[in-house]
């Protein structure tokens, strides 16, 4: 653990100096990166431009939900990034080169093209949240402002395992590097939306299958004092962290499977 | 002419190749498919008529852009990243000495994968959403096909901007900055995140000029009835228009950079 850990900050590290040799291209990719999302933002603003609410939620309350879906997307995304490109290691044969090297093969996939410019996308996502705390008139106790950094911290860490499932997914299927993003990109997007706006079916697929909502609608929900539209018992709020723990379990597990399944294309 | 048409096959056929990532790519325009129809369901449900869509018109201009997004390369990908790597290298010194005209090369090249694209990304999510949704149809088939044209237009003109695009490469050498605000600005103002005639005022009017709405914005209301009679030679002609202008300062830009190509080693 302690081997890999060093190893990945070794690689990253490699990956941001050779990132800082073009200098130029990493800021003009860093500022597309925050205009990406940016751009997401000022949808959602036109939209509100349009309505007062949006499935019974405000502009603020909106802004929330996309602040942190977005900071909690941003740092897995940071972190573990660069893992959804492990089916083009596994087409052209060079994940064999991480095998036979002293260091575990998750950290180096982990840290594989380390995309620094991905804190463009954390700063506009921390810049939406922080406005949305100024305007929302929510009544703040000790526990919801706890439960902002704890629900960060497990959205990253469930976005995260969606990643490593996703890589190790494409142990199987080298060419569907897309699936997953439907589940990280499109996780985000769901989440950025109040739940009030979807379909049951969608929402229980989104608890229950790929637990989603645990990354900010749930302790949200709490935050905002709003009713949840699945009428799920009220301490589920709480669970994001432990939900977070088994995701990254069940991710850990297919990682070894995917791992143990892999069969060179040889030479 | 021949070998532009072997070149477009070659196209169809280079990306017929990988049918997982189509499935994969099929499966992930669904599931963000379904997202945006239930924010726009809701959008509309509040405010009905919103810029002269009814609640189906709007759900079917989700499915619509899902359908067309790989089609018209509203968010790139597709031939630039390869012209940039050759013009990088310097491979593209063979490519200028071949007996075909280099924009023409890569527009069949790129025709055929739209083509392909229709086909295998478009006509699935689609069918996705007409099972889940109401979706609003052409009621005349002479409206499919002033669509057909309308999607092959909008093929044109993206290819022309992102040609323009890789040219560039020829002075920068790295693309990827303007290839990012290329895919930025494909996805704005093509009408991807929300239709072009919601946004506000002198945007909407601005992002309605612009050459990102022959992307989508486009040939969706012709599909969706919204233009109708004169309203779609007028949509055509638009799209026309910007395909010949783009086109037009490709091939000055190529004339430039040929002029100043150095192939280096050797």
């Amino acid at each position: 653990m302690a081997d890999g850990l060093r190893a990945y900050a070794l690689i990253v590290g490699m990956w941001v100096r050779s990132t800082m040799a073009y200098r130029f291209s990493f800021v003009m990719m860093a500022v597309g990166n925050f205009l990406a999302t940016a751009l997401d933002f000022a949808a959602i603003a036109i939209i509100f431009g349009h309505t007062r609410v949006l499935g019974g939620f405000s502009l603020p309350e909106t802004a929330f939900l996309y602040g942190t879906s977005g900071c909690a997307l941003g740092l897995a995304d940071l972190v573990l990034g660069s893992m959804d490109q492990l089916g083009q290691r596994v087409r052209d044969g060079t994940l064999d080169t991480l095998l036979v090297r002293p260091v575990p093969v998750f950290a180096q996939a982990a840290a594989d093209r380390f995309a620094l410019r991905r804190l463009g996308r954390i700063s506009q996502s921390v810049l939406v949240l922080a406005w949305s705390l100024t305007a929302l008139k929510a009544a703040w106790t000790p526990v919801d402002v706890l439960l902002v950094p704890v629900m960060l911290v497990s959205g990253a860490a469930i976005f995260s395992a969606v990643f490593v499932t996703g890589a190790a997914f494409q142990f199987w299927a080298t060419d569907a590097a897309e699936v997953q993003n439907s589940f990280t990109y499109g996780g985000n997007a769901l989440t950025q939306y109040p739940p009030t706006v979807f379909a049951k079916d969608l929402l229980r697929g989104a608890t229950f299958v790929v637990p989603l909502a645990f990354v900010n609608w749930l302790p949200a929900l709490h935050i905002l004092r709003r009713a949840d539209p699945l009428g799920l018992p009220g301490w589920l709020d709480f669970c994001s962290p432990l939900v977070a723990a088994a995701a990254c379990a069940a991710a850990g597990l297919a990682w070894r499977a995917g791992l143990r399944a892999y069969r060179s294309t040889g030479s | 002419m021949r070998v532009y048409g072997a070149v477009a096959l070659r196209g169809f056929r280079r990306y017929a190749t990988y049918r997982v990532a189509t499935l994969a790519g099929v499966f992930t325009n669904s599931v963000f498919g379904f997202i945006l129809a239930y924010t726009f369901i809701a959008l509309w449900t509040m405010r009905p008529h919103l810029g002269g869509y009814d609640l189906p018109h709007a759900v079917t201009y989700v499915w619509l852009g899902q359908a067309m997004l790989a089609t018209t390369a509203i968010m790139g990908g597709g031939f630039e990243a390869d012209l940039i790597e050759r013009i990088r290298t310097g491979d593209v010194a063979i490519d200028l000495y071949r007996p075909a005209d280099l924009q023409m090369w890569w527009l069949a090249a790129d025709l055929g994968r739209a083509g392909f694209h229709l086909l295998g990304r478009g006509v699935l999510p689609m069918a996705v959403g007409a099972l889940a949704f109401p979706l609003a149809w052409p009621g005349r088939p002479l409206t499919w096909g002033y669509f057909l044209v309308s999607v092959a237009l909008g093929a044109v003109v993206s290819y022309a901007i992102r040609y323009l695009i890789a040219l560039a490469a020829f002075w920068l050498l790295d693309g990827s900055g303007l290839t990012v605000l290329a895919m930025l600005s494909g996805t704005f103002f093509s009408g991807m995140l929300l239709p072009l005639s919601v946004f506000p005022g002198r945007l909407g009017t601005v992002a309605r000029a612009l050459p990102w709405s022959s992307l989508l914005q486009v040939p969706a209301d012709i599909f969706l009835g919204r233009r109708s009679g004169g309203a779609v030679a007028a949509g055509l002609a638009f799209q026309a228009g910007w395909a010949l202008a783009l086109l037009g300062a490709g091939r000055l830009v190529q004339a430039a950079a040929t002029r100043k190509v150095v192939v280096q080693g050797g």
